[in-house]
């Protein structure tokens, strides 16, 4: 596991336990932990969510919608059971935050999911962790071992009468199941691919009932905000969106961790970038809509072939028009995810693209290249 | 539903609420492409070539996807449309194989049609296309990897609308692949459906693949001859060197009432035509032997023994056995034949359903009968006995269509679990031999149930008597007064008896019994006939076991057997018909086909084609007594003539029909009590047909076909 890093800088909220044992539940008792769920077990439904709704918390998994407000949506009364989904299928390259929460915070995330529940009128909660972090599992599972232990989890929670219980699922290594639709086709035992909207998951969701779905950082947000209180947590923020972001820092830096972005710096390049984004996009995609499928499998394959020198001129158009027919034009927002950085990457570093021409491979990579045939136009 | 008004191209269209955007497009004849939608199949927005411009929305959206809501404003054709959908062609013929001068839907296939629409005929791509090899995943299902397009339309049809559920989608990305359920192969019910759905030749039939080019055929339309219900299946018949040769079994324009569905018998089992054990000359015994011997020498043969029959013992010494396969008006001729010609009333034919019955409980009642479309938009449906899955595939899609699209409501009584059961809203298991008889008595009545599942039909009788409308499907297990104690029970209900084979009501509504003529009209009741024909023998006429009796005794003297096989399904002893015999069957040998076994096969065994076998018997008829002026003359319109003339419930549009189109027709007959014991169900499955089935290659060649048990008798007819 990756040594912690920090700034001066930093307002250590969401991150304010890590490094402080919090795994353990009396250590992160110590911290206030688990003081949040008991005041919200005293609070009314839609005091929890207005409060939500009022320090502009908003969606940590990419999107950015406002928190409380997707709450809101949760039909008060429903035939079936309602939901809360704790979106832990953190896999966005050089994404890394929810992994440190799990492996620091896992109670703060168990706590956040009941709130949840405690708002919306739900008894059932499932924690999805992306399958890569296995490793993680273990502390996530002990942790939720540990709160119904202590009667936090299951029936009558502190005594309060009200249940709730919470479910641990480990994805299968699909960067697509990320997507909250396709997180509940692979939480209900399918293929993980997304569903048509609407119905919007807080109407018809998991199993068909009314679902919460939440990135683990937003959930892990919430018992901050009903401690410190709505304002104090909208302060923090920009003014249409409340609190800290953790940000995520890799590629050529001293100090890689998790702040924000993928930074490069001029000693990279660009087409082995590309490439291996496209590689990632390529094996990520589900399959299910075309542009996706066969774009993603074409930028890749092309892109191959001209970083080890058997690039022509017409690839480079080739590729933006390709990107071109993907963007805004695929089922989800994946396709988009890899339409943009290649367009991007060609409108912004042609030169580089092509000063790979004329069989030129990969100057950063000399003969390591993955080599395939230079073909003839 | 409420009116929803929307503009699309500019045009205004109002649509009932809930409507899709494609299908309101298509409304007003405004074409949105698409492979991935299929109407009634759950909506999948995965091949992205429904791509409209929708007012406000800043990307293209999905037309097939999309409600309309009031005041929506759509584009379906703009620059950016077009270059989108172009786009989406030639992503799909990146990988896909150009092998279209040798594909069997080349010429029938979407993919061509959309890059003709779109033009996407330049490749941008210089990297090999993935290849995979083809697979064959039954004797009739081929899979081609690479044409794939992965529309999923094979897998929801045949998970949807099959509840077969063998297909699915394996792997991921580029990798995707349809594979079946069984890893390599298929076990299913082979009912070709993914085929047929496949937007290109990915899935190919094993029948078809590789014989022709789909514009060398002449598509023909025509009822399909297994069971009773009535699918349209179009022929592809190209020229051969033997003549014509049908190559291809689909429901091409899906125009039938079949709509898109066909099983495996009408997509495959015309094959029996082929069969090299068809007799296509006349055959006549000489010295012991069946021996061929030209029309001529045929029709002398039989003319003239029925003659000297008539002439030495009279009409009650010939028996008449007609059949479930020939058309309304071979039987209405048989029967005319019979009764006019050979002055008898001994004619019957392999009875599967109770229809006088039926006929009898519905006297003086009118619309209270259930065409096969009502059973696709009932609310709700009652059935009882039969296992549809198996014996009516055409109903069973029906049912679990309405049940999956309109919610309808079913309710299964049965001894046995069949597949129904999983559409029902309500499933009553009952004992066997009776349980379904005994279901009636209950429900008719008021009394508690005292057997086993007594809460359940408790349940079950009060929510069928509290349906509004509903439809009540029954098969041969009720007979007799138990029909017309259910038609009491349910006077709000539209009724359906299933009969097993092609035209097993048409046999019964021509009157191919001997105390009913067409129109379940009794003897004494048909003085508009006796006048119309100038004569009808009023002695009511032996049915079948009776004949056979008959014969064993020395009376009866001659057998005409018409499109069928009464030997073996009524277990009656061959030796004892030591007379005339004729077999008109559907041409296979005689000795098969015709079971006089042990030595005793029929005297001639006459073919029957494809053709009809009017212009055969018109030269029997002829011989048989110079007695042509009390026929009709030898035209199917003609004798339509007379049927809708003198037949009751026959009162058909017939102009529609001539359409080609299906006509309901009522029971408006008097009908009668039959004996239940002649009723004797086919019990064909899916992969049998009697004779018809033997001879289908295609049908003894799944794998399914031989897993089954073996059915309690072999159908004979």
């Amino acid at each position: 596991m990756a040594d912690l890093v920090s700034h001066p800088d930093e307002i250590k909220i969401v991150s304010r336990r890590f490094g402080q044992g919090a795994t353990k539940l009396d250590r992160y008792l110590e911290l206030d932990g688990y003081k949040a769920l008991q005041k919200a077990l005293s609070m009314q439904p839609d005091d929890i969510i207005n409060t939500v709704k009022n320090s502009g918390l908003r969606g940590r998994g990419g999107a950015g919608f406002n928190t409380g407000m997707k709450w809101s949506f949760v039909p008060k009364q429903s035939p079936k059971p309602k939901y809360i989904l704790c979106n832990g299928d953190e896999s966005e390259p050089g994404t890394c935050k929810d992994r440190l929460i799990f492996e620091h915070d896992p109670h703060a995330v168990i706590e956040g999911v009941v709130i949840a529940g405690l708002a919306v009128g739900s008894t059932q909660g499932y924690i999805y962790i992306r399958g890569e972090y296995r490793y993680l599992s273990e502390i996530m599972q002990k942790a939720i071992a540990d709160a119904y232990a202590r009667g936090f989890l299951g029936q009558n929670i502190f005594g309060s009468g009200r249940d709730f219980e919470v479910y641990w699922h480990g994805g299968a290594g699909a960067y697509e199941v990320g997507e909250e639709s396709a997180l509940m086709e692979s939480l209900e035992g399918k293929r993980g691919i997304p569903r048509i909207r609407p119905p919007f998951p807080a109407v018809v969701g998991l199993w068909g009932g009314p679902t919460v779905i939440n990135n683990a950082e937003t959930l892990a947000s919430v018992p901050h905000i009903l401690l410190g209180g709505a304002e104090w947590f909208a302060n923090l923020g920009t003014p249409k969106n409340g609190g800290t972001r953790l940000f995520c820092l890799s590629g050529n830096l001293e100090r890689p961790g998790v702040y924000e972005l993928v930074v490069l710096d001029d000693t990279a390049c660009i087409v082995k970038f590309a490439l291996r984004t496209m590689k990632f996009y390529q094996h990520e995609s589900c399959g299910w809509c075309i542009p996706c499928r066969e774009g993603t499998d074409w930028l890749k394959k092309t892109l191959i072939r001209f970083h080890s020198g058997g690039g022509l001129m017409k690839d480079i158009d080739n590729m933006y028009y390709l990107s071109e027919n993907m963007l805004g034009r695929t089922f989800c927002p994946l396709g988009d995810a890899a339409a943009m950085p290649m367009m991007a990457f060609i409108k912004k570093f042609r030169q580089e693209f092509e000063d790979h021409l004329e069989g030129r491979p990969c100057a950063c990579e000399g003969a390591a290249v993955e080599q395939l045939p230079v073909m003839a136009d | 539903m409420p009116d929803v008004n929307i503009t699309i191209d500019g045009k205004k269209v109002t649509a009932p609420a809930g409507t899709l955007l494609i299908e309101a497009c298509k409304s007003v004849g405004i074409e949105v492409p698409s492979f991935c939608y299929y109407p009634n199949l759950s909506l999948q927005g995965a091949c992205r070539m429904c791509l409209v411009k929708i007012e406000k929305m800043p990307k293209l959206q999905t037309a097939c996807t999309t409600v309309i809501t009031e005041g929506m404003a759509v584009s379906t054709d703009t620059p950016e449309i077009h270059q989108a959908r172009k786009g989406m062609v030639e992503l799909l013929l990146g990988n896909h194989p150009l092998d279209c001068p040798v594909c069997d839907a080349g010429g029938e296939c979407e993919l061509q049609d959309m890059t003709f629409s779109y033009g996407a005929a330049e490749s941008r791509y210089i990297e090999p296309k993935h290849h995979r090899e083809e697979q064959q995943w039954s004797p009739v299902v081929y899979f081609d990897r690479p044409r794939c397009i992965l529309c999923y339309r094979c897998v929801r049809v045949c998970g949807e609308g099959m509840d077969v559920w063998a297909l699915g989608v394996q792997n991921r990305g580029v990798s995707s692949i349809i594979a079946p359920n069984q890893e390599d192969h298929l076990e299913c019910e082979e009912c070709g459906m993914c085929i047929d759905i496949c937007p290109v030749g990915a899935l190919t039939s094993g029948a078809y693949r590789y014989k022709t080019r789909p514009w060398e055929m002449n598509h023909v339309g025509t009822p399909c001859t297994h069971c009773a219900d009535g699918c349209k299946t179009t022929l592809g018949v190209r020229r051969s060197d033997t003549g014509m040769e049908i190559v291809r079994g689909d429901n091409r324009d899906k125009s039938g009432i079949n709509g898109d569905f066909l099983c495996i018998k009408g997509r495959y089992a015309f094959d029996f035509v082929d069969s090299a054990e068809r007799i296509t000359r006349p055959l006549i015994r000489k010295d012991g032997q069946l021996t061929p011997a030209s029309w001529e020498e045929a029709f002398q043969l039989v003319g003239r023994n029925f003659r000297e029959t008539l002439e030495r013992h009279g009409g009650q010494a010939i028996g008449v056995f007609g059949s479930n396969r020939t058309t309304n008006e071979e039987n209405y001729l048989l029967q005319k034949f019979a009764r006019v010609v050979l002055q008898t009333n001994n004619i019957d034919h392999h009875r599967t359903a109770d229809f006088p019955a039926l006929a009898a409980a519905l006297a003086g009642k009118s619309g209270r009968t259930a065409s096969m479309r009502d059973v696709y938009s009932a609310p709700a449906i009652l059935l009882i006995g039969s296992d549809p899955t198996e014996q009516h595939p055409l109903l069973a899609w029906q049912i679990r269509n309405n049940v999956r699209l309109h919610r309808a409501r079913l309710y299964v009584v049965n001894s046995q679990s069949i597949k129904l059961r999983r559409q029902a809203t309500l499933f009553a298991q009952v004992p066997e031999s009776g349980g379904e008889a005994a279901f009636i008595d209950f429900l008719a009545g008021n009394a508690a149930h005292a057997g086993e599942n007594a809460a359940q039909l408790q349940d079950l009788r009060d929510k069928v008597r509290a349906e509004p409308e509903l439809v009540v499907i029954f098969g041969s297990e009720l007979r007799g007064e138990s029909i017309a104690r259910l038609v009491n029970a349910l006077p709000q209900a539209k009724f359906v008896s299933l009969g097993d084979y092609a035209n097993s009501r048409g046999a019964a509504d021509m009157g191919l019994y001997p105390d009913l003529l067409p129109g379940y009209l009794p003897l004494d009741k048909g003085s508009s006939f006796a006048a119309d024909w100038g004569t009808l023998p009023t002695l009511p006429g032996l049915n079948f076991l009776q004949m056979s009796e008959s014969a064993k005794a020395g009376q009866l003297k001659a057998l005409y057997v018409v499109g069928a096989n009464p030997i073996n399904r009524f277990k009656v002893d061959p030796f004892a018909f030591s007379i005339v015999r004729i077999a008109d069957a559907m041409g296979f040998e005689v000795h098969k086909l015709v079971p006089f076994r042990r030595g005793e096969p029929a005297d001639m065994g006459q073919s029957r084609g494809a053709q009809s076998g009017e212009a055969d018997r018109h030269a029997v008829w002829l011989e048989a007594h110079g007695l042509e002026p009390k026929m009709s003359p030898f035209d199917p319109m003609a004798i339509f003539d007379e049927i809708q003339r003198l037949v009751p419930g026959y009162e058909v549009a017939r102009l529609n029909l001539m359409a080609g189109n299906d006509q309901h027709t009522e029971f408006s007959g008097l009908g009668a009590l039959q004996d239940p014991g002649l009723i004797v169900p086919a019990n064909d499955g899916l992969f049998t047909s009697g004779t018809l089935g033997r001879y289908s290659k295609v049908l003894n060649s799944v794998s399914e076909n031989q897993h089954r048990t073996e059915q309690t008798e072999v159908a004979a007819d």
